[in-house]
């Protein structure tokens, strides 16, 4: 692929403080519209990361962002090493979590993530072993 | 409406971007489950809730939210307020419960933008 240009941002995702959850994608959205992309496709991608990133938090532990942005697409990696996902499929249906109540309460869990992240992407595809870990690639197309 | 007439509205206090109370806004949203705000909004400009972490300001800057406004009286501590002051997002806070901070401000003409999912 040479002569492609991309621009690649990379982030350690913590989940020590869950008030910095969120960081790496508001900077992902700062530079896309810098950037000067349509508004809608960087929602698109700031909403599918955001949701990422808080899985990322709340049920692995952290992990590693890395995102590509490219002339006609932004590419998304989202890799944490937590317990994994048993059953995609399942995990996939709107309404299932795992999330405990204390997780609701800050207003995430409610199951709405990943079908979310689904619908604002592209292409979305979710690599998981239990107990080794989870790594989701999301591309958007840039309009 | 302006978002001093939300403010007036509600009877609210202004916690941070004074500057912005003259911008216009149409439309709001309510929830306190940010997963459904990035689920279901669409182009609202306000978001009301009873939720009160930096995560409620983070949602709002990936929904190109304007103005958030807390109900029940929930305080913001320094860091949220922070962060909001950096995007610039408006946060008001009022006494009223969510039902009729919401009931109030659809009374002086704020819409919910699309009627249902
Ligand atoms: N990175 C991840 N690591 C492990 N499990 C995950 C991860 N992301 C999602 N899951 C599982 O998939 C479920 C559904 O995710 P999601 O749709 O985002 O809903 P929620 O986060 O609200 O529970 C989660 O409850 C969790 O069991
Ligand atoms: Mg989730």
């Amino acid at each position: 692929m040479s002569g492609e240009n991309c621009v690649r941002l990379e982030f350690n995702v913590s989940s020590e403080n869950f008030a910095s959850a969120g960081s790496a994608s508001e900077a992902v959205k700062t530079r896309l519209k810098l950037l000067g992309i349509n508004s809608r496709d960087v929602r698109r991608v700031a909403i599918a990361m955001y949701e990422g990133e808080i899985n990322m938090v709340i049920h692995a532990k952290g992990g590693k962002a890395t995102v590509e942005i490219y002339n006609d697409r932004v590419e998304i990696i989202l890799a944490d090493r937590g317990p994994g996902i048993a059953d995609i499929d399942v995990a996939m249906k709107e309404g299932y979590s795992t999330a405990p109540e204390d997780i609701r309460a800050l207003g995430f869990g409610a199951g709405m993530g990943l079908p979310n992240m689904k619908k604002n992407t592209d292409e979305m595809r979710i690599e998981s072993n239990a107990g080794v870990g989870t790594t989701i690639y999301m591309t958007v197309k840039l309009t | 409406m302006k978002i001093s007439e939300i403010v007036d509205a509600v009877n609210a206090e202004v916690l941070c971007c004074k500057d912005k109370l003259s911008d216009e806004v149409f439309s709001a949203c309510a929830a306190d489950m940010m997963s459904d705000v990035l689920a279901f909004v669409k182009d609202q400009a306000v978001l009301v809730t009873g939720l009160c972490n930096p995560q409620v300001i983070r949602t709002a800057e990936m929904m190109d939210i304007r103005c958030v406004l807390l109900v029940r009286n929930k305080r913001p501590d320094a860091v949220i307020l922070e962060l909001a002051e950096t995007k610039g997002i408006v946060v008001l806070s009022s006494r009223h419960r969510m039902f009729i901070a919401c009931g109030l401000l659809y009374t002086a003409g704020l819409s919910g933008g699309e009627h249902c999912v």
